[in-house]
C-alpha cells in the first residue's frame, strides 16, 4: 500500500509535467509559426483590433447585415445558447418577437420566407455565421438604408459566400459588413 | 452534401480504426511498434518512480493500484482548483477559487473521465487549472480506461493463471503510446484552422458597431484535441465545441466527429488482433454499429424536420430546426456529433442538447443509458463485455448447458457480478431522478427557490433525468439549461459519476481476474460460437432488454410526452 502510493506520487508529479506542463507548451511553441492563428485571428484596422474572424458581433443596425440572434448578445467573455427546449411557452414568444421585429425591419419580406437561422438563437451565442439564403433576404434592407442599388450589395453577399469543405455554405457577417462600409 | 460528409465521416473513422486497432494490440502486449521512440522515455518514467512495469500482477493487486492513483489525482485537482486565485501564473484573467461543492464536482468528474461541466470554463477556470489539472487529467483517466481494458483482454486470453500484467505499464503507455501522439496530431490540425493556442488573456475591443466586448481566448487547441480523442468531452469554453475557437469549421468538425469516435472502435478491432478472433471483433462491431445507427437515423430525421412548433408559427424551416445549432454545422452535421458523443460517453457538443427537438433528446440518452455501442475509451468495450457475460449466460440457459466464454465456464459468481454491475447503471439513473423529482415537488415554489429548470413541464423533467443519465454514464454532456451548479446536483451527480465509473471497472475487471484462472475447455459440437451472427442478435436483444427496458417508463414521461403535445 506505501510503495503502491509512493510510485503513484511520484508518477502522478511526472505525468502532470508531461501532459500538463509540456504537451501545452510544446503545441504552443508549434503555434507561434502561426501568429495569427494562435491567437485568435484578428482582424485589425487602423492598427487597432475591431474583432476575431471567427468570433461573431452584435448587429442590429438596419444598415448592417444581422447575424443569429444570441442567447448571451454576442459576450464573447461568457458565451452559451439559450438551452430552452422545443415547446417552452417563454421561447416560443421569443421566436414571435424575432419574427415580427424583423417584419417591421424589412418590409416587403413574408413571414414564409424568414430563413430559421434569423430567428433562433445559435449554440455558441457568438455564431459567426448566417446561411447565404439569411443574407439575400436582407439585401433590399441594406440597399434601401445604404441607398445603393440593390445589384451591388447581392453581388456583395454572392462573393461571400464560403464553401468550407465538410461544412454547410455559410457567411461571415462581420466580414460581409466590413466588405460593406468599404463599399462606396 | 451533409448526408454525404456524414458518411465520410464515419466511414474514414472506421477505415482509421483498423490499423490503430492492430497498432493498440502491440502496445497492449508491448510488441515492437514504429513508435518505440518513446521507449527511454517509459523507461526513466518507470525508474522514477520505482515501478517495474514488468512485475506481474493479480487482480487485486491491478485495482488496488488503479484506485489509489485515481486517490492520488483527485486529491491533487481538488487541491488545484481550491486555491485557484493564488496560483502563480497562467492566470491572466483572475479567476477566483472553485466552491467547495463545485470543486468536488468538477475534481469527480474529471477524474472519471466524464467531464460534467458545472463550471463554465472562461468565467470559472484559469489556464493553470485548464493544463495542469484538467488536460493532465484528460490524459490519465483516458489512459487509465485504456489500460483497465488491456487487463481484462489479458484476463480473456489466459489459461489458468492469476496474472493480468501490471497496470502501471499499461497506464503509462497508453498515454505516451496512443493519446499523445494522436492529440498531437490532431492539436496542430486544430491550430492550423484557426483554433488559438495563446496564454494571452482575454482581449477587450469594439466592435464595429461600437459595442465593447471582452473576447476570452486561451490555450485551446491542446485542450479541444485530448478532450475529443480521450473520450473526456470537457471543453475550454462552456459552449464547448459550437464555440468557434473550439471548433472553427467544417474540416475541424469532421476531425473531432471522428476522433470522438475512433479510439472506442479502435478498441473491438484491438479485441481481435489481441485475442486472434477478428469474426468475433466483426460481430461485436456490427452490433454496436447497428445500435449506433439505430439512434443516428431517427435523430438526423426529426432534426432536419425542424421544431413543429415554429412551423405552426408559419416559418417554413428548409434547414431544419436550429435553435442551439452553428450554421457552419447545420441539423444534420449536429445530429451526428450528438449521437456520437452520447454514445460514447464522450459528452462534447457541437450543438445544445437541451434544444433539439424531443425525440432527438430521447435518442441521445437512450445512447448513454445503454453506454456500449463504441463507448467511452476501454471502458465501452468493458460495459459490452458484461453485456456478453450476460448474453452467454441467457443463451446457456436456453439450450440447458453450462455457459461457456471464449473456453472458459461462466459460473454462478461471474453472473452475479455482471447482474450487479448492469442493474447499477439504471439504480443510479432512475433513483437519482426520483430524488431529484422528489425534491422538487416537496419544495415550495422550487422555480423561485431551488431555481433549477430552465423550461417547464415534460421537458424539465427531462433536464434532471439527462443529467444523471450523463453523470452515471460518465458521459458528460447535459440539458445545460438545468441550474446544475448547487450543492444538491454538486453532490448527487458527484457520487453518481463515482460509482457510474469504478463499480463497472471492478467488476469486470474481478470477472476477468476469475476467467483467468480457470482451465480452457476447447469447444464442441454445443459450444455457443460467439464469432457467429446468432450470437451477435442474442447480444443486441439483451442490450436492448436488459439495457432499455428499465429506461422506457422514464423517457415516456420525459421526451415522449413532450414530443406527443407538439402533435396537432
Amino acid at each position: 500500500m506505501i510503495k503502491n502510493l509512493k510510485s503513484s506520487l511520484i508518477l502522478t508529479v511526472i505525468l502532470i509535467l508531461m501532459f500538463g506542463v509540456v504537451y501545452p507548451l510544446g503545441i504552443y511553441t508549434i503555434g507561434l509559426v502561426l501568429p495569427s492563428n494562435s491567437v485568435g485571428s484578428p482582424i485589425v484596422r487602423g492598427g487597432r483590433t475591431i474583432g476575431f474572424e471567427n468570433i461573431g458581433q452584435s448587429f442590429t443596425d438596419d444598415k448592417y447585415f444581422w447575424g443569429r440572434p444570441s442567447a448571451v448578445n454576442y459576450n464573447a467573455a461568457s458565451t452559451g445558447g439559450s438551452n430552452k427546449g422545443p415547446t417552452n411557452p417563454d421561447y416560443l414568444a421569443e421566436v414571435q418577437a424575432r419574427i415580427d421585429t424583423f417584419l417591421v425591419h424589412n418590409p416587403g419580406v413574408k413571414k414564409d420566407e424568414i430563413p430559421s437561422d434569423l430567428v433562433t438563437a445559435s449554440g455558441s451565442g457568438i455564431d459567426p455565421n448566417i446561411t447565404p439564403n439569411s443574407a439575400y433576404i436582407q439585401v433590399k434592407r441594406i440597399a434601401v438604408v445604404r441607398n445603393l442599388p440593390e445589384a451591388h450589395i447581392k453581388a456583395l453577399v454572392d462573393q461571400s459566400i464560403e464553401n468550407t469543405v465538410l461544412g454547410m455554405p455559410v457567411i461571415n457577417v462581420l466580414k460581409l459588413n466590413l466588405k460593406l462600409d468599404e463599399l462606396k | 452534401m451533409e448526408y454525404l460528409y456524414s458518411a465520410i465521416i464515419i466511414l474514414v473513422t472506421i477505415l482509421l480504426a483498423v490499423p490503430l486497432g492492430r497498432y493498440i494490440s502491440k502496445v497492449f502486449k508491448g510488441e515492437k511498434t514504429f513508435l518505440d521512440l518513446f521507449e527511454p522515455l517509459d523507461k526513466l518514467i518507470f525508474k522514477a518512480s520505482g515501478i517495474n512495469p514488468l512485475a506481474e500482477m493479480d487482480w487485486k493487486q491491478n485495482l488496488k493500484a488503479l484506485l489509489t492513483i485515481n486517490l492520488v489525482w483527485f486529491i491533487w485537482i481538488m487541491f488545484v482548483l481550491l486555491t485557484q486565485r493564488w496560483h502563480p501564473f497562467w492566470n491572466p484573467d483572475n479567476m477566483l477559487s472553485m466552491e467547495p461543492t463545485q470543486a468536488f464536482n468538477t475534481a469527480v468528474s474529471f477524474v472519471t473521465n466524464t467531464n460534467l461541466q458545472h463550471y463554465s470554463g472562461e468565467t470559472g477556470a484559469s489556464y493553470f487549472s485548464q493544463l495542469l489539472a484538467l488536460v493532465f487529467l484528460q490524459f490519465v483517466s483516458a489512459g487509465t480506461g485504456i489500460a483497465a481494458l488491456a487487463l481484462l483482454y489479458k484476463g480473456l486470453a489466459n489459461r489458468s493463471t492469476r496474472n493480468l500484467g501490471n497496470f502501471y505499464y499499461h497506464l503509462v503507455r497508453a498515454c505516451t503510446r496512443i493519446l499523445l501522439p494522436l492529440s498531437i496530431v490532431l492539436a496542430l490540425l486544430l491550430l492550423l484552422n484557426q483554433s488559438p493556442m495563446t496564454f494571452k488573456g482575454s482581449e477587450t475591443i469594439v466592435t464595429l458597431q461600437g459595442d465593447t466586448v471582452s473576447v476570452a481566448r486561451g490555450p485551446v487547441a491542446a485542450m479541444v484535441a485530448i478532450k475529443q480523442l480521450g473520450t473526456n468531452g470537457g471543453g475550454f469554453f462552456g459552449p464547448n465545441s459550437t464555440h468557434p475557437f473550439e471548433n472553427p469549421n467544417g474540416i475541424t468538425n469532421a476531425a473531432e466527429n471522428s476522433a470522438i469516435l475512433l479510439i472506442p472502435i479502435a478498441m473491438v478491432f484491438a479485441l481481435g488482433y489481441y485475442l486472434n478472433r477478428k469474426k468475433l471483433s466483426y460481430i461485436i462491431m456490427a452490433v454496436m454499429s447497428a445500435g449506433y445507427l439505430m439512434l443516428l437515423i431517427p435523430t438526423i430525421v426529426q432534426e432536419t424536420g425542424g421544431n413543429p412548433m415554429i412551423t405552426q408559427m408559419g416559418i417554413v424551416q428548409s434547414q431544419g430546426s436550429m435553435e442551439g445549432k452553428e450554421a457552419r454545422f447545420g441539423p444534420v452535421l449536429s445530429a451526428l456529433w450528438s449521437i456520437s458523443t452520447t454514445v460514447t460517453s464522450n459528452g462534447s457538443v457541437n450543438s445544445m442538447q437541451d434544444s433539439f427537438t424531443a425525440l432527438s433528446g430521447a435518442f441521445q440518452m437512450m445512447g448513454m443509458q445503454l453506454n456500449a455501442f463504441y463507448g467511452g475509451v476501454g471502458v465501452g468495450f468493458i460495459n459490452m463485455f458484461i453485456f456478453m457475460i450476460i448474453a452467454v449466460f441467457i443463451s446457456g440457459l436456453m439450450v440447458g448447458r453450462t455457459p461457456e466464454f471464449l473456453g472458459k465456464k461462466i459460473e454462478v459468481r461471474e453472473v452475479k457480478i455482471a447482474i450487479l454491475v448492469a442493474l447499477l447503471h439504471p439504480l443510479l439513473i432512475l433513483g437519482g431522478t426520483a430524488l431529484a423529482s422528489h425534491t422538487w415537488m416537496v419544495t415550495e415554489n422550487p422555480g423561485e427557490v431551488l431555481k433549477w429548470l430552465n423550461n417547464p413541464g415534460f421537458h424539465g423533467f427531462s433536464e434532471m433525468l439527462y443529467e444523471f443519465t450523463s453523470a452515471s454514464a460518465n458521459n458528460g454532456s447535459g440539458f445545460e439549461g438545468l441550474g446544475d451548479n448547487t450543492p444538491f446536483w454538486n453532490i448527487s451527480a458527484g457520487v453518481a459519476m463515482l460509482l457510474g465509473r469504478y463499480i463497472p471497472i471492478i467488476g469486470p475487471i474481478m470477472i476477468a481476474g476469475l476467467l483467468s484462472q480457470k482451465k480452457y475447455i476447447p469447444e464442441s459440437a454445443g459450444t455457443l460460437k460467439l464469432d457467429s451472427g446468432m450470437f451477435g442478435v442474442m447480444l443486441f436483444a439483451v442490450i436492448l432488454i436488459v439495457g432499455a427496458l428499465l429506461f422506457i417508463p422514464a423517457l415516456l414521461l420525459g421526451p415522449v410526452s413532450e414530443y406527443l403535445t407538439t402533435i396537432r
